[in-house]
């Protein structure tokens, strides 16, 4: 089935020869029908989802049924409530703490893989190492932090044992701290992957002629490692600035339920039925992570970069 | 299999198979009709999907339906949220919903349930009054919010108007109840505690929690406001957007005055914030205290002077079943009243809508501890054979009489329902 479905562009994207002579395609048609694949996947399982929740979100709702209809209700509700505000400001605020840890985690683990193990076999066992914790779910990664950090979890027996503190620390868990803990321990390695990647491609010599110019170890991080890897950085902080503004679970369990991101509004509103609300939260999520995005764009153009 | 066995030559065996699959698809056919053998063969190909929430929909019911009645019993346990979803949203998904009277007020007038021939259900008279007149006793008054019986008939199989009195069409049919309050870690404590304001006590600062399903977590929160003094509601299964605002508003400042440890939306959540220690008073769920004490950790469901905010669950029949499988239905609910199941349930502490037959499968001692409330004589243990209670215990609460007839509030969908959602949402997001 693959096969009758690619080889006919094949024929086209790779003519033998003799029919090159003959072109009975122009390049721009080729290219045309080339793209044609992936951009009706991205239509049908992008585009037309995003529409149908754009739709969905001028809807009207009751409690057991949504109804067809243009009204501003829901973003009327949702721009004026002081709830939505401190919402995004708090789902932004775990995003910023969290993309400034792992950045710092992630650029170090990946600075040492690259640079400090020279032989390329410790480098993959390392970099194998770094990826262990993934082989458990998501969830159990995260809800294991939970006896560990509890009033009389083994972080707060361990230091009351050690008399560093007399009462249980109740900040550890439930709270801010908690939860981006485990965005950190979740997403870090996410940070890691790209950044390790670029500083692989770095051409060693470049590093051999910045230290035969007289430039000290600092200097060559900053004015040739760190220029060279920002596509990594780039792709890195991506991945976990979007990953945190869309997830709801972690903040869940890690907060007791007691704070609030985008992604509990919009569940929340899912599971009472309320989709055309959800919908509209979705489209405001979405434009508030593009606009990120197309900031964090501006600092570089990872197309030309890579 | 008979063709390749007469290539063999016909041996007596191959005929005998040969004979047997023959009759059996007659029988299938149905070309002999009226006979009890057909549907006794057929019930064993009906397979029922029923879904609920966790607390009845347990593996060991559907293993007992297929010992006794022949058929398959597929089960999917949800929290209520995604069980009213369903039930609203994908009336193909399910044969048999499993669902509380609360969330029949709502799905009811989408039509996806059918109502039930009160005729055809055997224990039908033996139904405790709660589910048909409202009424445990004669004398009983009527408690708040969505009382079973105002959402347990309509008038006519299709009908989608509940109706006022007993019509011989039931919505659901009612299958464990149960009379909630605070759960208490005793130990942790240390003084007795009387009242639903000790949830909002300053002494528990941090060590509180309620559940966070709005349309129980908000009944919970009107108990406390109430017994307070602080609101006087009309209706609390029926709450006015005034009221809806004051109740937040105290919560919301007992939130961010740091009252509350975490807020639980599952049974095994409720159960670890208590069995850690992380909260020693909060709304909970009976047998979660149950799950607490077998992990040898004290823990009580306090008795409360205000009384009892109480819930009903029961199966309700997918408008696509028919035929065959209505009848299997049929047969499964007259299973399920016949006091099996009953007994189970009620030796983990729930009450069954019959009592007198669960009676039968429960010892003298376990009916008189848990049904009576009287101290038990021996051991108590529940159906998976966990050791619950000691001789001497008694039930906290005392008798079903004592517990059900202290019911101050029923579970309730309000009509300013979505007003309070959105309510109870900048509650958790505050």
């Amino acid at each position: 089935m693959t096969d009758q479905t690619l080889s006919p562009e094949a024929t086209v994207a790779a003519p033998p020869a003799h029919a090159i002579a003959r072109k009975p395609v122009s390049d721009a048609v080729a290219g045309w029908l080339l793209s044609l694949p992936l951009a009706g996947v991205l239509l049908f399982f992008l585009v037309l989802p995003i529409l149908m929740i754009v739709v969905v979100s001028f809807w009207g709702a009751t409690e057991f049924s949504i109804y067809p209809a243009f009204q501003f209700d829901n973003y009327e509700f949702l721009l004026t409530s002081p709830v939505t505000y401190q919402v995004f400001f708090n789902t932004v605020k775990y995003a910023l703490i969290t993309w400034a840890i792992t950045l710092v985690i992630g650029f170090t683990v990946a600075y040492f893989l690259a640079f400090h193990v020279r032989s390329l076999t410790w480098q993959v066992v390392l970099f194998l190492l770094c990826t262990i914790p993934f082989w458990t779910s998501n969830i159990i990664r995260m809800i294991s932090w939970i006896p560990f950090l509890g009033r009389n979890g083994i972080a707060n027996s361990t230091l009351i044992s050690m008399g560093v503190i007399d009462e249980p620390l109740e900040w550890l868990l439930f709270s801010d701290f908690s939860v981006i803990l485990a965005f950190v321990h979740l997403y870090t390695l996410f940070m890691v992957v790209p950044i390790f990647n670029t500083m692989m491609r770095i051409d060693k010599s470049l590093i051999e002629a910045a230290y035969d110019n007289g430039a000290s170890g600092f200097q060559t991080l900053v004015n040739v490692i760190i220029p060279l890897t920002k596509p990594g950085i780039m792709i890195g902080s991506i991945f976990v600035i979007t990953l945190v503004m869309g997830d709801f679970i972690t903040v869940r369990f890690m907060s007791g339920s007691q704070k609030a991101n985008v992604g509990r509004l919009i569940s929340n509103d899912i599971a009472l039925l309320q989709y055309p609300s959800a919908a509209a939260t979705a489209v405001i999520l979405l434009i508030t992570v593009l606009i990120v995005i197309a900031i964090l764009l501006r600092f570089v153009d990872i197309r030309k970069e890579l | 299999m008979v063709k390749t066995e007469k290539a063999k030559g016909i041996s007596r065996r191959g005929l005998l198979k040969g004979g047997a699959a023959t009759a059996g698809v007659a029988l299938g056919s149905g070309a002999i009709t009226g006979f009890p053998t057909i549907w006794a063969q057929n019930i064993k190909d009906v397979t029922l999907r029923q879904f609920g929430t966790g607390v009845s929909n347990l593996n060991e019911v559907a293993q007992k339906v297929k010992e006794d009645l022949g058929f398959t019993l597929e089960m999917t346990a949800l929290d209520s949220d995604a069980v009213t979803q369903r039930a609203a949203t994908q009336p193909k998904s399910f044969d048999i919903a499993d669902i509380e009277y609360w969330i029949c007020k709502k799905v009811w007038p989408t039509g996806n349930l059918q109502a039930m021939d009160t005729s055809k259900i055997k224990n039908y008279d033996k139904i405790v009054g709660i589910f048909k007149s409202g009424k445990l006793t004669p004398e009983s008054t009527i408690a708040q919010g969505t009382a079973p019986h105002t959402v347990g008939f309509v008038n006519g199989v299709d009908g989608t108007e509940f109706a006022a009195e007993e019509s011989g069409w039931m919505t659901l049919i009612p299958t464990i109840y149960n009379a909630d309050t605070l759960g208490i870690r005793p130990d942790l404590i240390g003084r007795p505690i009387g009242s639903w304001t000790e949830l909002l006590n300053p002494e528990f600062k941090g060590k509180a929690s309620i559940l966070d399903i709005s349309s129980i977590g908000i009944m919970d929160a009107a108990m406390v406001c109430e017994a307070m003094g602080e609101i006087q509601y009309g209706d609390k299964g029926n709450m006015t957007r005034e009221e809806i605002d004051k109740t937040m508003a105290i919560f919301t400042e007992a939130k961010k005055a740091g009252q509350f440890r975490a807020f639980w939306k599952t049974f095994d959540e409720s159960v670890n914030l208590m069995a850690s220690g992380e909260v020693v008073i909060q709304s909970m769920w009976s047998p979660a205290i149950t799950a607490v004490r077998s992990q040898g950790i004290p823990c009580i469901y306090q008795p409360l002077k205000e009384g009892y905010r109480s819930w009903g669950g029961g199966i309700g029949l997918s408008k696509n079943l028919s035929g065959l499988e209505l009848d299997a239905a049929y047969e499964y609910i007259n299973w399920y009243l016949d006091g099996w199941v009953g007994g189970f349930l009620m030796r983990q502490g729930y009450y069954s809508a019959v009592p007198e037959t669960s009676k039968n499968h429960m010892t003298e001692d376990e009916w008189g501890f848990w049904f009576e409330g009287k101290p038990a004589k021996g051991d108590i243990a529940n159906p998976f054979g966990t050791v619950m209670e000691k001789a001497g215990a008694v039930r906290d609460g005392g008798s079903f009489y004592d517990r059900m007839g202290a019911v101050a509030c029923w579970n309730a969908v309000m009509d300013e329902n979505q007003y309070m959602v959105r309510k109870w949402n900048e509650f958790i997001a505050a």
